[in-house]
C-alpha cells in the first residue's frame, strides 16, 4: 500500500473512536454495578506507548474524562515498560492514582504487534462493593472505605493472580460480581485490541505513533484555538455550598492568556472528616468537562484536546484531598465543581454559560430491614438516582430534573418497587422550584417514599444544596433550595445515615436551578404557559414576573 | 394464503408510495408520488397502474397489504389529538423527566423533547397499586365521576389512561376506561394494560399516549382508505403490515395504530429475509440505504430479529436517547445518518464529517444542479466515476460531475492541499466506516461475529457502497437481490400474520410460580390466536416464546427463547439453562452463584410461511459480455482502476464479471470491487463472492 494520507489518519481516528464506545457499551451491559448500568460510571479507552490517551468513549461520566486519561502514565511510571509483557493485564483502585475513589477500578492492559510493545488499552468501573463501609461518606479515613489495591499485575503473561482474586473475595460482600467486573473489565480491553489489530492489518502499520502524534496535533491545535477565542484576563469566582460538618467555600481563579488557560482553586476550604473529599484528579476532571462543554464541546477527548486545560488545586484542600483522607463520595463536591468554573467563565464570555444548577446527584442508598428480625424477611438494598433542575441558559429554560455535569440516568420506579420493599408514592416535579429569570431554572422534583409491611428503611443522605441554592445569573434569581423531612413536617439531615420507621414517609425535595436574567424580563407568554402548566404558582407569577394574570 | 392469489403490498413513504402486485404471471410494481393531504388517493392511483400492468382487474385483488410511515410522521410532526393523559397522582411528569439525562454530554444549549401531552393535560387519580397487583389505594368512584366531568369539560378528543403497575392489575383502567366509556361512547380511550402491559412505566405511558394520539387521525385515514377502495370496486380485505414484521387486522390496527410506527422499514427487513431464505442464508445482515438514512437488521434463520422497545421521533437526528422510547413489538434496526444525500464538511480539526444533514431530493446534491450547493456523498460517487453521469435514474437525472468538483473543491479541499477526487475518496470512505462501524457494533451487541455474516443490500445506494462495507467488515459474500426500489412492498406480500402479546410479570426463579405463569400465557395466546384468526382462520400457526430474564442487581434483561409449554415448577432448571445459553451468547460467560428473575414475558402466534422455492445457486460461471471499460476508484487499492461495465441483465444466472465491474440498471449501479467477483442467480440477483472464496 501506498503512504499513509491525511484521510486515511482520519478514517483510523473515526475507527478508533469507535472502538473504544464499543469497549464502553460491552461494559456497561455487563457490569453488576448500578452505577455503571444507569450512570454510565465507567470509562474506556486507547493510548499510545507513551501513556498519552488517542481515544476515549464519548459514554461514560465526566467524572472520568481527565482522570483515567492520567492514570495511565502512573501505571508507566510504577511498573516500567521494559516489565510489560503480552498478556499483561494492569490493576488498580487507588483514588489518587485512578479516578478518585476505591469503588472505581481501572484495569490497563498493554497492547503489542509483532512482539512490540505499541499502546494500552485502559478502563475503568465502579463495582458493587469493595468492602470497608461500603458506599457512603461516614468513613473518617480510606482505610476505612475499603479494600485499595495498589497499581499491580492482576494478569502476568496471560496468567491470573490467583492470590489477588483470592484476596479480593475475601475482602469485598459480593465476590461473584466484583471479580466478575474485574474480569469484564479485562475482557473488554481485550475486544478493545481486537479490533485495533485488524485495523492496523487493514492499514498496513505495525505502531500507532504516527497516528497518535496526528490525532493529539490536530486536537491540542483545535483546542488552543477555541481557547484562543476567549477574552484575554484573570477571572476569579467564588461560590459557598453545604459540605458535610461544615459549610465549604469554593474559590477559583481562571487565567486566559492567548491560547493558554490555567485554572487554580487556591482560596477553596480545607478537608472535610468526612468521605466528601475529592481527590485533586477528579476535582481536574469536573473542571475541564466545564470548561470544555463551554469553549471546545466538539473536540474529541484525548491528551491534546485535555492538556490545554491546565488545572489546579492546593494539596490538602477539600478539591485537592491528601491521603489518607476519606473520599467514598466525592461526587458530591466534583459535581458542583463546573459551577463555579463557569461562573468564572461567565466573566469573560458573557451569555455563555449556564446559571448555577442543583448539580450534585441526590442519589438515595436505601437499606430496608425488617420490623421483626426473626420475621424472615430479607434484608433489600435499593439505590436510586434523582437529579435536581438545571440552572437556565442564557437564551433557553433550565432543563428540569436533569443530570447536569454528572451523565445519570433514574430508573423507573415500577422497578425498583420489585426489587425492594418501598412505596414511592410520589416522584413528580417540584412545582415554583426554578428560580426565576428571563430565562427560568429547571425545577427540581419531590420524591416520597415509605416502607412496605413489615419493613423500615435506613437511608443514606448526601445531599447539597439545601443551605445554599443554586444562584441565577445577571439578575435571574436563586432556585429553590433542597429539602429532606418527613411528609408530617419534621426536619430531617441532608447528610449521613437516618431511621425511616414504618408508617412515616420519606419526602425529598430536590433543589432547583438559578434564573437567567432578571425576571421581568422573561416573556410573558412564557409566564402565562408555565402557570397554565403548573410549573409555577400564581402567587410567584406576581411577586417574581409582576404579571397578575 | 393461496398462491394463485391475486394480493397488493403498498409503501407510503416519505417521498414515494410503492405498490407491488403479485399475480399468477408474476409481480407488477410501481412508484407513484405520495399523496400528504389524501394518502389514498396515491394508494388507488398506484394500484390501478399496477393491476393495469399485469392486465388484472381491480375486482379480481384478493388481498390489500398495506404499511407506512404516516403514523410516525404524525408524532414527529406533532399533528395528532387534543390528548388527555390520566395517571396516578405523583407520576403526572414521567413523560416529562424521562430518564433524567441528557443524550448529548457537551451540550449546554441542549433541549430535550417536549412530551405528546403538556403538563395541565396531565390529570391524576388518587389510587395506587402495587408491584403484585396489590391494590394500595383503592380507587373511588366519587374520584373516577370527577375525571369523567374533568376531560368532558376540557373537550378531548382522544384520552390515554396509564396508571403505576397496571400491568400487573388492570382494573383501576379499566374502571376509569368504563365510566368514559359510558359516558362518551364516541372518545376515543387507549390504556396501557391493553397497549403495551409491561413493567416499566416511562415505556408503557409513552406507548399509549401515542396510541392515542395517533388513533383518531389513523382510524379516520384507514376507514377512508377501505371506503375509496370499495367504491374503486376493490373488494378486498385490507391488512396491516406492523413493526414487528406481520400482518393484523386493519380493525386491529383501527384499535392500535401503535403497532404501525415502524411498518415501511419493516417491511424492508422482511424482502430481505425472503431472499435469505430462498437462498438457504441462515445468518444475513440486510444494508437498507437510500437518499439520507442507511437500515441495518440482523436476519437469523429467515427471520429478521425483532425486539419489544424502540425510539421514535428522536429530535437530534439519530442521536440515542432523544426520542421517545415505546414499548411494542418491532423489527429490531440501527439507523444511521448515512445515504446518498448525506452532506460532508470540515469539522474543526480538519476532518471530514459526513451526515446526518442530508440535502434529500430536494434540492439534492451539487451533482443535480437544483441549488444544492453542498457536496453529498453522491457527488464524491460521481466524482470516483461509480457513477455515471449519463446514466443517473435511466438517465433520468443528468449528473454535472464539475458541479461535483465545484462544491467538494470550495467546501472540503479549500486550503488543504488535497485534490477533490482524495476529498471524495475521503466522503465516501468515511460513509462506508459510519455504517461498518454500526453494522459491527450491532452484531457486537447480539453476540455474534459478523465474519460469519452475509450481507443482503438493497435500496438505491447500497449496490453502490456495499461491496466496499464487506471488505471493512471481512465479509465474503453480499447478495443484491432484483426489485430492490420496492422492497418494502414487495416484503409485504412475504409477510405472515402475527401478533405479539406482552406481560409484565416479576417473578425470581427461585420463587417461580408455576400456575400464574401457565394461567397469564394461556390468556396471551388466546389473545394473540384471536387476532391471527381475524385475518388468517384456518392457516397453520407457530407460537413463540419469550421470557425476560437478568441476575438479580442487573437492570435490564435479556430475551430468553423458550417452548410453549405447559410449565411445572420443575421446569425451573430448564428454564435457568435457557436463560445461561442466552447469556453465554451474549455476554460470553454466566456468572455461578447469583439469582436470576423474569419481567417480562412476549408470546407470538403467527401464521407459519410457506416454503420459499429455493433460488438455484451459482458460485462461479461464464463471462459475461461487457458494454465498456470505464474506470473508477477502488477504495481498498487507492487508486482509479479499469474496470469491465455490464448490464444486469447479463448477468442470467450463472454468468460471471471478476471485479473491478460495474453493473448497471435502470434503478441502481452495483459496484463490484477487485477483491470481489459477481455472479448472476436463477431468482435474478447478484451474488458477489470475494475471490478468494467464502
Amino acid at each position: 500500500m501506498s503512504a499513509l494520507t491525511g484521510i486515511d489518519f482520519q478514517i483510523m481516528w473515526n475507527r478508533l473512536i469507535a472502538v473504544v464506545e464499543e469497549q464502553a457499551t460491552t461494559l456497561i451491559r455487563t457490569a453488576f454495578s448500578t452505577s455503571v448500568r444507569e450512570a454510565g460510571d465507567l470509562s474506556a479507552g486507547l493510548f499510545d506507548r507513551r501513556g498519552r490517551m488517542i481515544a476515549q468513549a464519548v459514554t461514560g461520566t465526566p467524572g472520568h474524562v481527565n482522570a483515567m486519561a492520567e492514570s495511565v502514565t502512573h501505571f508507566v511510571a510504577e511498573i516500567g515498560p521494559q516489565e510489560m509483557f503480552e498478556g499483561d493485564v494492569l490493576i488498580t483502585n487507588d483514588p489518587w492514582l485512578g479516578t478518585g475513589h476505591l469503588h472505581d477500578i481501572t484495569i490497563v492492559s498493554p497492547v503489542f504487534r509483532k512482539s512490540m510493545h505499541i499502546g494500552y488499552f485502559a478502563c475503568t468501573a465502579h463495582v458493587v462493593d469493595v468492602g470497608g463501609r461500603g458506599f457512603g461518606p461516614d468513613g473518617n479515613e480510606v482505610y476505612e472505605e475499603g479494600l485499595l489495591i495498589p497499581i499491580m499485575k492482576f494478569a502476568e503473561r496471560g496468567a491470573v493472580s490467583k492470590d489477588l482474586i483470592r484476596l479480593i473475595r475475601s475482602n469485598v460482600r459480593t465476590p461473584d460480581q466484583t471479580v466478575g467486573d474485574i474480569y469484564s473489565l479485562a475482557a473488554c480491553n481485550e475486544a478493545g485490541e481486537r479490533r485495533l489489530q485488524s485495523m492496523l492489518d487493514e492499514f498496513g502499520i505495525d505502531d500507532i505513533d504516527a497516528l497518535s502524534d496526528f490525532i493529539i496535533e490536530a486536537s491540542r491545535k483545535a483546542t488552543h484555538a477555541a481557547i484562543a477565542e476567549v477574552p484575554n484576563g484573570t477571572f476569579e469566582h467564588t461560590m459557598e455550598v453545604d459540605g458535610y460538618e461544615a459549610p465549604v467555600h469554593m474559590s477559583v481563579r481562571l487565567e486566559i492568556d492567548g491560547d493558554g488557560l490555567i485554572a487554580d482553586f487556591e482560596g477553596t476550604s480545607g478537608m472535610s472528616k468526612f468521605g466528601v473529599n475529592c481527590p485533586e484528579v477528579y476535582t481536574r476532571a469536573y473542571a475541564c468537562y466545564g470548561l470544555k462543554c463551554a469553549i471546545a464541546p466538539q473536540v474529541p477527548n484525548n491528551t491534546g484536546s485535555l492538556e490545554p486545560f491546565r488545572i489546579t488545586a492546593p494539596e490538602g484542600c477539600i478539591l485537592a484531598a491528601k491521603r489518607p483522607a476519606p473520599v467514598s463520595v466525592r461526587h458530591v463536591m466534583g459535581h458542583l465543581v463546573p459551577d463555579v468554573v463557569l461562573g468564572a467563565l461567565h466573566k469573560a464570555l458573557p451569555n455563555m454559560v449556564p446559571a448555577e444548577g442543583a448539580s450534585a446527584l441526590w442519589n438515595i442508598q436505601i437499606s430496608s430491614r425488617a420490623i421483626d428480625p426473626l420475621s424472615g424477611l430479607p434484608d433489600r438494598e435499593v439505590l436510586m438516582f434523582n437529579s435536581g433542575g438545571t440552572g437556565a441558559r442564557p437564551a433557553l429554560d433550565g432543563l428540569s430534573a436533569t443530570a447536569f455535569p454528572s451523565g445519570v440516568s433514574t430508573m423507573s420506579v415500577e422497578a425498583t418497587e420489585q426489587v425492594g420493599p418501598i412505596t414511592v408514592w410520589r416522584k413528580d416535579l417540584r412545582e415554583g422550584s426554578g428560580g426565576a429569570g428571563a430565562q427560568r431554572g429547571g425545577l427540581g422534583q419531590t420524591i416520597e417514599i415509605e416502607a412496605r409491611e413489615g419493613y423500615d428503611f435506613y437511608f443514606n443522605a448526601m445531599f447539597d444544596r439545601v443551605k445554599n441554592p443554586a444562584r441565577g445569573r445577571d439578575g435571574g434569581l436563586p432556585g429553590s433550595a433542597g429539602r429532606v423531612e418527613l411528609s408530617d413536617g419534621s426536619q430531617l439531615n441532608s447528610k449521613g445515615r437516618q431511621l425511616v420507621k414504618n408508617g412515616q414517609r420519606l419526602r425529598l425535595s430536590l433543589p432547583g436551578g438559578g434564573g437567567y436574567g432578571a425576571p421581568g424580563d422573561r416573556d410573558p407568554a412564557h409566564v402565562a404557559a408555565d402557570l397554565d402548566a403548573g410549573l409555577i404558582s400564581q402567587d410567584q407569577a406576581k411577586s417574581d414576573y409582576g404579571q397578575d394574570i | 394464503m393461496i398462491p394463485s392469489s391475486i394480493r397488493v403490498g403498498v409503501d407510503i413513504g416519505g417521498t414515494f408510495t410503492d405498490v407491488a402486485l403479485s399475480h399468477s404471471g408474476g409481480l407488477s410494481t410501481c412508484k407513484v408520488l405520495t399523496n400528504y393531504r389524501h394518502p389514498e388517493q396515491a394508494i388507488l392511483d398506484g394500484i390501478s397502474i399496477a393491476a393495469e400492468q399485469a392486465g388484472v382487474a381491480l375486482t379480481a385483488i384478493d388481498q390489500v397489504i398495506h404499511g407506512t410511515t404516516l403514523v410516525t410522521n404524525a408524532l414527529i410532526e406533532r399533528r395528532g389529538a387534543k390528548l388527555a393523559f390520566i395517571t396516578t397522582e405523583g407520576f403526572r411528569d414521567v413523560i416529562e423527566m424521562r430518564s433524567e439525562n441528557r443524550f448529548e454530554q457537551y451540550d449546554l444549549n441542549l433541549s430535550l423533547p417536549v412530551p405528546l401531552v403538556p403538563r395541565q393535560h396531565r390529570l391524576t387519580l388518587n389510587e395506587r397499586i402495587g408491584p403484585a397487583g396489590e391494590v394500595l389505594l383503592p380507587l373511588d368512584a366519587s374520584e373516577v365521576e370527577v375525571m369523567v366531568r374533568r376531560v368532558l369539560d376540557g373537550g378531548y378528543e382522544a384520552v390515554a389512561i396509564g396508571l403505576m403497575h397496571s400491568y400487573a392489575n388492570d382494573t383501576h383502567e379499566v374502571q376509569m376506561e368504563s365510566a368514559l366509556r359510558a359516558a362518551a361512547p364516541d372518545m376515543s380511550v387507549s390504556i396501557s394494560s391493553v397497549i403495551a402491559p409491561q413493567m416499566r412505566e416511562l415505556p408503557r405511558f409513552n406507548t399509549v399516549i401515542a396510541n392515542a394520539y395517533v388513533q383518531p387521525q389513523v382510524a379516520d385515514y384507514l376507514g377512508r382508505l377501505v371506503t375509496r377502495l370499495r367504491e374503486a370496486r376493490v373488494a378486498a380485505p385490507v391488512f396491516m403490515l406492523h413493526s414487528g414484521g406481520g400482518l393484523i387486522s386493519v380493525e386491529t390496527a383501527t384499535e392500535q395504530p401503535v403497532r404501525l410506527l415502524e411498518s415501511g422499514p419493516a417491511g424492508g427487513a422482511i424482502y430481505a429475509a425472503d431472499f435469505a431464505r430462498a437462498h438457504g442464508l441462515d445468518k444475513v445482515l440486510s444494508l437498507d440505504m437510500g437518499g439520507t438514512t442507511a437500515k441495518i437488521c440482523l436476519i437469523e434463520d429467515g427471520r429478521p430479529k425483532t425486539a419489544n422497545t424502540f425510539e421514535v421521533a428522536r429530535t437530534y437526528r439519530f442521536k440515542k436517547g432523544s426520542g421517545m422510547t415505546v414499548s411494542t413489538p418491532v423489527v429490531e434496526m440501527v439507523e444511521i445518518g448515512a445515504g446518498g444525500g448525506s452532506i460532508a464538511s470540515i469539522d474543526t480539526m480538519g476532518r471530514i464529517q459526513v451526515g446526518p444533514k442530508s440535502a434529500g431530493s430536494e434540492p439534492g446534491p451539487a451533482c443535480y444542479q437544483r441549488g444544492g450547493e453542498e457536496p453529498t456523498v453522491t457527488d464524491s460517487n460521481l466524482l470516483l466515476g461509480r457513477l455515471d453521469p449519463e446514466n443517473f435514474a435511466g438517465g433520468a437525472i443528468p449528473l454535472s460531475p464539475a458541479a461535483s468538483d465545484q462544491a467538494v473543491a470550495l467546501r472540503l479541499t479549500q486550503g488543504t492541499g488535497s485534490s477533490t477526487q482524495e476529498a471524495a475518496f475521503g466522503v465516501t470512505e468515511m460513509v462506508d466506516e459510519n455504517m461498518a462501524n454500526a453494522a459491527r457494533v450491532h452484531t457486537v451487541e447480539n453476540g455474534r461475529d459478523i465474519e460469519h455474516f452475509t450481507m443482503v443490500g438493497f435500496g438505491g445506494g447500497a449496490p453502490l457502497h456495499a461491496c466496499r462495507l464487506c471488505e471493512k467488515l471481512g465479509i465474503r459474500e453480499l447478495l443484491i437481490p432484483p426489485g430492490a426500489g420496492v422492497g418494502s412492498a414487495i416484503g409485504f406480500l412475504k409477510a405472515p400474520f402475527s401478533y405479539e402479546a406482552t406481560r409484565g410479570m416479576f417473578q425470581r426463579l427461585s420463587d417461580f410460580d408455576a400456575t400464574a405463569i401457565n394461567e397469564m400465557l394461556v390468556e396471551l395466546e388466546a389473545e394473540a390466536a384471536a387476532f391471527v384468526r381475524a385475518g388468517a382462520a384456518d392457516a397453520r400457526t407457530r407460537t413463540q416464546l419469550t421470557a425476560f430474564m437478568r441476575y438479580s442487581g442487573q437492570g435490564w434483561e435479556i430475551p430468553v427463547p423458550l417452548e410453549r409449554k405447559t410449565f411445572l415448577t420443575c421446569d425451573r432448571e430448564t428454564i435457568l439453562s435457557a436463560f445461561e445459553e442466552a447469556y453465554l451468547t451474549l455476554f460470553g460467560r454466566t456468572i455461578d452463584g447469583l439469582a436470576c428473575e423474569i419481567t417480562n414475558w412476549s408470546l407470538i402466534v403467527a401464521t407459519v410461511l410457506p416454503d420459499v422455492p429455493k433460488a438455484s445457486r451459482h458460485d462461479t460461471g461464464a463471462p459475461a459480455e461487457p458494454i465498456r471499460s470505464r474506470r473508477f476508484f477502488d477504495a481498498a487499492e487507492r487508486r482509479m482502476v479499469d474496470a469491465q461495465e455490464v448490464e444486469r441483465e447479463a448477468l442470467s444466472p450463472g454468468m460471471s464479471v471478476d471485479g473491478p465491474a460495474v453493473v448497471v440498471e435502470q434503478e441502481t449501479t452495483t459496484i463490484v470491487t477487485s477483491a470481489y467477483r459477481v455472479i448472476g442467480q436463477g431468482d435474478g440477483s447478484l451474488l458477489l463472492r470475494h475471490k478468494e472464496g467464502a
